[in-house]
């Protein structure tokens, strides 16, 4: 209990706080629905804030509309676990199926199975799914109770004292040592450091590992050391999932500032480099910003599981027909003997014996009931032709194949020791049939370690070609300089540069180039971490005394790359805090105050940092993309103009060698310029409606009439085997699109450098500014590289699939690699030239929006490469969704950042890159691995085996249902349309649960058709995929077909034997049982490409495990078919008719496929013989 | 020791790491031509012998099928052969004459067919309590002899469908005026005898009823010893069925004549069923059936010419 007592809190807000209640239900409707992760979306309640009495809980809940930080993560509870489970369990249609037949066969008439018989699948699969959900339930509870039972301290009673994590509550005062963990969300209001400094690391949230700055307001901090009783009123928005963002404001001893992201630490992160803070919690338990995003990502569902369900409605409309055959049938036979009924003596309706029941009839209903009931119990006995238990198998065989995908030590990275994750169990098939890759670049296929290569100053290029790889002299000078301080990454340095740097040489280029390193080491949000003991540091740094080492962390690699080489070029940025910064120029420390900072965004493209020197002038830095810089640059004298085209032409030099360039700039503010601009970035950066907007408007004051210093290129070096993953690609058939954004002149120089573009395509660029701009340059294109129209190019794409069927003959005497190329030689004269599309956002935006979308899918589809650069997020989704929704082809988006989430969400199959910047795309793909040259191997190898191993599970799954449920229905016409099972009731059950099933999963995990060595030399090979070649309804009709054959011989070998015998009916249906089973082990077995250990065991186990089963089954007193199997083995009759039966039903199999692999074999099938046979 | 193990544990670890990249050592068939005619050659090679062999012994066995159920009829009742054989009045004996044309060496078994007979209609098949076979009156769990359950409040035994269409016609052998000896025990199964009919489950009041659908039990003996009904109740797993009568343990010679007596007391009538007596020697496969030889040297033929024409084919166009 707490028992403060708050008479100094402000009361003014009480007034408009009634009101806002009813909104807050409202708009909390609201929120719940926008669960998009739309970062831009700065969505903000100004009507209805979250009103937090600082150190005043019971004030700040007397609503009771805040949860408290107790969270709960687990499902059930021990008294809703058996209800909610099951009712959770039955949403799946699978279950519900299952349970229908379940209750009908429990009807009396229609009681075809025994009653514990029938509920057995049910009950075993409800089992085995609750013992699991269970057990996953029970550690979370257990994690949860860890959790919710952690301490903290707490300001109560004026004074910290520890208290239970779940008993914290929204408007109290918590203190946090270094190296804890966050509790829930807070506001700053003090930190150790007397300027309210603090780190955090935010690994558990977003998974970047570097530290973050957070402030603690100047006007709280002081108040916070000064006594424990603060009061104050935070109005915040209602939480929300937007880790990046966070709008409110403080009033706080009558003063009223705003509060933004960089004073608020979110639950779950660690606090680190501080000794501790003091916070007021805003946001508790389930409405803090880490719960809210622990929501998954929708699933997604292969597109084979698709076809499977098309297949899956034919087969129920096979039992349907199955089922009225029988009840037709039934409902004829007893209009026939309808006279009979009470005669015949294996048909009675009424009771015969005496007693009350005489007379009545028995169980009988009527010729029309009958028949309806007798449609009913064929579908129970027919109900695994739906093969409900495929959907569990397959999951299973994912489970496996991601394995073996996770295992595997060519997707490892060793350099980042990340392995390769499935995030996702429904797609794994998918990776066989990409066709198209959209892959953003940087950290993709870049590595996104940036270095600082080039840097334009004052209209003078320094640094292409004098980069000095060995030290020269006046380097040996300068190194005890630089020395002092020890960076991470050894920079090269421009001789000439530096020297002009520390020449007093009065003069524009000297003045130009100070400040153009002081823009680099001043307009950033980097962190210098300083650490002291050099005795932790390498070895290296101990042979000087008073190294210090200095680690840049930041957000962007961009700006570390910059903050270094200046510090390399002796302008060290050595201390940062909101305030003030210090920069080390040449060991003398200079102290500059930031006045304020405009950040990044990507609408103006730029970034700007207001300071005042110590001699108390102010100066605007800048530094932006080219583009929009350009624009705001002072246009004064023809020597600024020479400079400016100067610096030009080094920016298109650079981007035309595949560095990233960025423009710096600066200006001197007058005192008016200041003042207006200062009173006017307050006022906007304490609003709590539309403060982006606002600070935008404000930066626009300051950010114009800018004098040029130069320009800065940094390199942004390929991944390793990036050129030759995207080759390999391209020779498997799938088209890759390299989504960036990058400057058109970047992106082209990295799609040369990877391959990607070639000397001899055409490239067709289009970077129009307005719609008509943007037709007219589609349309030339079309006529000048004559592209079809959309309807003419489905001909021609049929022609190319046709001419893509083409089988490659490796067994050819010719080199094969000769047989490749002259294959794509003949393709390219088909099309004559490739063409190249490379295409910018502006166009994008103009073609998206409007009916041109048709116009750009025709021309991409039609060109080899697409490079789209200068996109925003939101259009690389929309990209992707123009190939999805147009084409049936398979898309996989692969991406690293958080500005790929959209398009890994949308594409098909989405891979994340285990990168630098950050986890977001790793969170939201349903694969993610370290490098992109990885990707190779997922789709070629991995993608192939899956493919081919799934396509053949789902065929061989409705094959072994099927020619059981048609062995069935042809033994029940004979059963005078009775629906007698031959089989007894737990051989029905157990066929597809214990005597069949292992084989078909171990196979669907571990057969190969081909090895990864031969799947990587030849990727033309991932034209199955394309081709659907391992699951197609033409397959499907011929194994249905196959199926029918094979059911025909079941059936009709053991009736042909035992016609006119004594045989029994147990006897009959112990011979079918078993027929059965060998039959399709022998089936499966006969398919079988790769066989090991496991599949021999699971394979001939089966058929073992079987008779053991009969033999089992046989041997309870109490069952008809006692003793059965003891005297069906003891004549030879029964194993010569096995043995027919099984070559027989399998012998047109065999020679379809014999003569198929001999005289049309498929390009897989020569690959395997040259594998094998070699 | 330690070394070994070692050796062990990593030979084991490699195994296992290469189990993880799927690179396990492997058999991986291949169907070349050569497997393909090698397979095609050793079906046949294997089954036209068993064919040969198989056909030899089923055509070994002698056969003589007589089908009675209409003959046994006479004249005047034949428009009506329903109420003749429900008719307790008129006496249902009747004489048949048999040729044996070949020599049939004892055992002969006699089988009584019944044609168009659904004994696996599910509403017979599910008529009967296994448990009260065993376990007689003190098993009261009788519910699915239903519609024959109970007669006055008494459960039947054995009750059921299956018990109470019971066969029974009766036939009697005589060669030259001599009764043939017909062995009528052990023509059910052992098991069937020792395990599943009761020793002590006495029929006390079987067929009782006003309706009667077939054969009657003596009370005296217990059901583990009515072979008859042992028979009847393995129910029969086609529409067309034999069931074991009893074996003759004499040999008949060629032109012998042997005159069966039967008692034509089972109603077929209502449902035109045909009822047959088969005499039957036995080989070693069993009954007389050409279906499983004939089989078997047709696969094996047609093995052997398709491996003749891979083995042409593969001549021809060698890859």
């Amino acid at each position: 209990m707490e028992l403060h007592n708050n008479n100094n809190t402000c009361t003014t807000f009480d007034i408009s706080r009634g009101s806002s209640l009813v909104q807050d239900k409202l708009s909390k409707s609201r929120r719940v629905r926008n669960k998009s992760v739309d970062f831009d979306d700065n969505l903000l309640y100004s009507g209805n804030p979250r009103l937090i009495y600082i150190n005043d809980p019971r004030r700040t809940n007397d609503k009771y509309e805040f949860t408290g930080n107790e969270i709960r993560t687990s499902k059930y509870t021990l008294i809703t676990f058996l209800p909610k489970n099951l009712f959770i369990q039955f949403h799946r249609v699978a279950y519900l199926y299952f349970l229908a037949i379940a209750a009908l066969n429990q009807l009396p008439p229609l009681a075809v199975f025994g009653r514990t018989v029938s509920l057995f699948p049910l009950l075993f699969v409800l089992c085995v799914t609750a013992i699991k959900d269970g057990y996953e339930d029970w550690r979370r509870h257990r994690s949860d109770r860890n959790e919710n039972n952690r301490e903290a301290l707490v300001l109560q009673l004026g004074g910290f004292r520890l208290k239970k994590w779940k008993k914290i509550r929204a408007g109290e005062v918590v203190k946090i040592h270094a190296h804890e963990t966050i509790p829930c969300d807070m506001v700053l209001l003090g930190t150790s450091d007397p300027s309210g400094l603090a780190y955090i690391q935010t690994m558990n949230l977003d998974g970047e590992s570097n530290l973050k700055t957070r402030y603690a307001r100047q006007e709280t901090a002081s108040s916070v050391f000064e006594g424990c009783n603060v009061t104050g009123l935070i109005r915040c928005e209602q939480p929300n999932r937007n880790i990046y963002e966070f709008t409110a404001n403080m009033e706080f001893n009558e003063q009223k500032f705003p509060l933004s992201q960089s004073n608020i630490v979110l639950r779950g992160c660690q606090l680190k480099n501080t000794d501790w803070i003091i916070g007021v919690v805003v946001y508790a338990g389930q409405e803090t910003k880490a719960m809210l995003n622990s929501a998954v990502s929708p699933a997604k569902r292969s597109k084979l599981e698709s076809y499977m369900n098309r297949e899956t409605l034919w087969l129920s409309i096979f039992l349907l027909v199955m089922c009225s055959v029988v009840a037709v049938g039934m409902g004829l036979w007893l209009h026939r003997h309808k006279d009979k009924l009470d005669t015949l003596p294996y048909y009675r309706k009424r009771y015969l014996t005496n007693g009350k029941d005489k007379g009545k009839t028995y169980r009988y209903y009527g010729i029309p009931m009958e028949t309806f009931f007798s449609l009913l119990s064929s579908i129970i006995v027919f109900q695994i032709m739906i093969p409900i238990s495929l959907y569990i198998t397959m999951e299973l065989v994912r489970l496996g194949q991601s394995y073996f995908m996770i295992e595997d030590k060519h997707m490892y990275d060793s350099n980042s020791g990340s392995r390769f994750q499935c995030r996702s169990l429904n797609i794994n098939e998918d990776l066989g049939q990409v066709r198209y890759v959209f892959s953003d670049k940087t950290g993709t296929l870049t590595e996104n370690k940036m270095e600082f290569r080039n840097a334009s100053v004052h209209g003078k290029n320094y640094g292409s070609s004098n980069l000095t790889d060995d030290l020269s002299e006046e380097h040996n000078i300068r190194a005890v300089l630089r020395s002092r301080w020890k960076l991470k990454s050894e920079i090269s340095i421009d001789s000439e540069l530096l020297d002009m740097l520390h020449k007093d040489l009065p003069g524009d280029e000297r003045i130009a180039a100070h400040e153009f390193f002081l823009t680099l080491a001043a307009c950033n949000t980097v962190i210098p971490i300083v650490s002291q003991d050099t005795s932790s540091g390498h070895g290296r740094s101990e042979s000087w005394e008073d190294v210090e080492a200095i680690d840049y962390q930041g957000e962007s690699p961009d700006e570390q790359a910059l903050v270094s080489a200046a510090s390399a070029y002796g302008y060290t940025l050595f201390e940062r805090t909101s305030g003030h910064i210090v920069v080390d120029i040449n060991g003398n420390k200079l102290r500059l105050d930031v006045l304020g900072l405009h950040e990044f965004d990507s609408v103006r493209k730029r970034m700007s940092v207001v300071i005042r020197f110590p001699n108390n002038t102010v100066k605007v830095l800048v530094k932006g993309a080219d583009t929009s810089m350009f624009s705001i640059l002072a246009k004064d004298t023809e020597r600024d103009d020479q400079i400016r085209q100067a610096t030009q032409s080094h920016l298109t030099e650079y981007s035309s060698v595949g560095l990233r360039t960025l423009v710096v700039a600066a200006k001197d503010l007058t005192d008016a310029e200041l003042e207006l601009w200062q009173c006017r970035y307050e006022d906007a950066s304490t609003s709590l409606v539309d403060r982006a907007a606002k600070l935008r408007q404000t930066a626009a004051l300051v950010e114009c009439n800018l004098n040029l210093l130069g320009a800065t290129a940094i390199e942004d070096k390929l991944q390793d085997g990036v050129p030759e993953a995207i080759e390999a690609l391209r020779q498997a058939g799938i088209k890759v699109w390299v989504l960036t954004g990058d400057k058109q002149e970047t992106a082209i120089s990295i799609g040369l450098s990877c391959k990607l573009l070639t000397a001899d395509m055409q490239q067709i660029i289009i970077n129009g500014n307005s719609e008509e701009e943007c037709r007219n340059l589609l349309a030339d294109a079309k006529t000048r590289h004559g592209v079809q129209s959309s309807n003419r190019k489905k001909q021609n794409l049929k022609r190319k699939k046709n001419s893509e069927n083409g089988y490659l003959d490796i067994l050819d005497d010719t080199k094969s690699s000769n047989v490749l190329q002259r294959l794509a030689g003949r393709e390219e004269l088909a099309v004559r030239a490739p063409l190249a599309l490379i295409i910018d956002g502006n166009s994008l935006v103009y073609i998206l929006e409007k009916d041109l979308e048709s116009e750009l899918f025709s021309i991409a589809t039609s060109c080899r490469v697409v490079l789209c650069c200068r996109v925003a997020p939101l259009q690389k989704a929309g990209i992707v969704d123009l190939i999805k929704s147009r084409t049936d082809d398979m898309t996989l988006a692969i991406g690293d950042g958080a500005n790929d989430v959209s398009m890994i969400q949308m594409a098909d199959v989405g891979v994340g890159i285990c990168g630098q910047e950050g986890r977001q795309a790793v969170m939201a793909s349903d694969f993610a691995m370290g490098q992109f040259r990885f990707l190779k191997r997922l789709l070629l190898v991995h993608g192939h085996w899956n493919y081919q191993r799934v396509g053949y599970l789902v065929l061989y799954n409705f094959y072994r249902n099927a020619v059981f449920v048609l062995m069935l229905f042809w033994y029940i016409l004979c059963t005078a349309f009775s629906t007698t099972s031959a089989l007894t009731d737990w051989s029905s059950v157990f066929y597809s649960v214990i005597y069949t099933s292992v084989p078909t999963i171990v196979v669907g995990i571990l057969d190969k058709d081909l090895s990864h060595r031969t799947l990587l030399q030849y990727p033309k090979l991932y034209g199955a995929g394309h081709r659907h070649e391992a699951y197609n309804l033409q397959l499907f009709w011929i194994t249905m077909i196959d199926t029918l054959w094979q059911s025909l011989v079941l059936f009709y070998i053991p009736l042909f034997m035992y016609k006119e015998s004594s045989i029994d009916i147990w006897s009959m249906g112990s011979l079918w049982t078993i027929a059965v089973v060998v039959l399709v082990n022998i089936h499966l077995a006969m398919d079988i490409r790769r066989w090991v250990f496991i599949t021999h065991v699971a394979v001939w186990g089966s058929i073992m495990i079987t008779y053991a089963c009969m033999v089992v089954l046989d041997s309870i007193p109490i069952f008809p078919n006692y003793w059965t199997i003891y005297h069906l083995a003891t004549s030879p009759t029964y194993w010569l008719t096995i043995l027919l039966i099984i070559i027989v039903a399998l012998l047109p199999r065999f020679l379809v496929k014999v003569v198929h692999q001999i005289f049309w074999p498929s390009d897989i099938q020569i690959a395997r013989e040259a594998e094998i046979l070699r | 020791m330690t070394d070994t193990d070692q050796e062990r544990d990593r030979n084991k670890e490699t195994a296992f790491y290469k189990f993880t990249q799927q690179t396990l050592p492997a058999c991986k068939p291949v169907l070349t031509p050569a497997w393909v005619i090698t397979i095609f050659l050793f079906t046949g090679c294997i089954f036209i012998p068993v064919g040969l062999v198989t056909l030899r012994a089923s055509r070994s066995v002698v056969e003589i099928v007589d089908r009675y159920d209409a003959e046994c009829v006479p004249e005047p009742f034949r428009i009506d052969k329903v109420s003749y054989v429900q008719d307790d009045s008129i006496p249902k004996n009747c004489s048949r004459f048999l040729k044996v044309h070949k020599y049939m060496k004892a055992p002969i078994y006699i089988y009584y067919q019944l044609d168009n007979y659904y004994q696996n209609h599910r509403r017979y098949v599910k008529s009967r309590s296994d448990q009260q076979l065993l376990h007689g009156r003190k098993y009261h769990g009788t519910s699915s002899c239903q519609p024959v359950e109970f007669n006055n409040d008494h459960a039947i035994v054995p009750c059921g469908l299956v018990a109470w269409s019971l066969f029974n016609d009766t036939f009697k052998f005589i060669r030259e005026r001599a009764e043939l000896k017909v062995n009528r025990k052990n023509i059910a199964w052992k098991s069937d005898r020792d395990h599943k009919f009761g020793k002590k489950v006495y029929p006390y009041n079987f067929q009782n009823g006003t309706l009667i659908g077939g054969g009657k039990l003596n009370p005296r003996i217990p059901l583990s010893d009515q072979e008859d009904l042992i028979v009847w109740m393995r129910i029969s797993a086609l529409p067309s069925f034999r069931k074991l009568y009893g074996r003759i343990e004499e040999d008949l010679d060629v032109d012998d004549v042997v005159v069966v007596h039967l008692m034509n007391n089972y109603n077929t009538y209502s449902f035109s069923g045909k009822k047959k007596l088969v005499l039957s020697t036995s080989s070693w496969l069993g009954g007389k059936n050409d279906f499983l030889g004939l089989a078997y040297v047709f696969v094996g033929s047609s093995s052997l010419i398709l491996a003749l024409v891979f083995m042409l084919l593969h001549l021809r166009y060698r890859r």
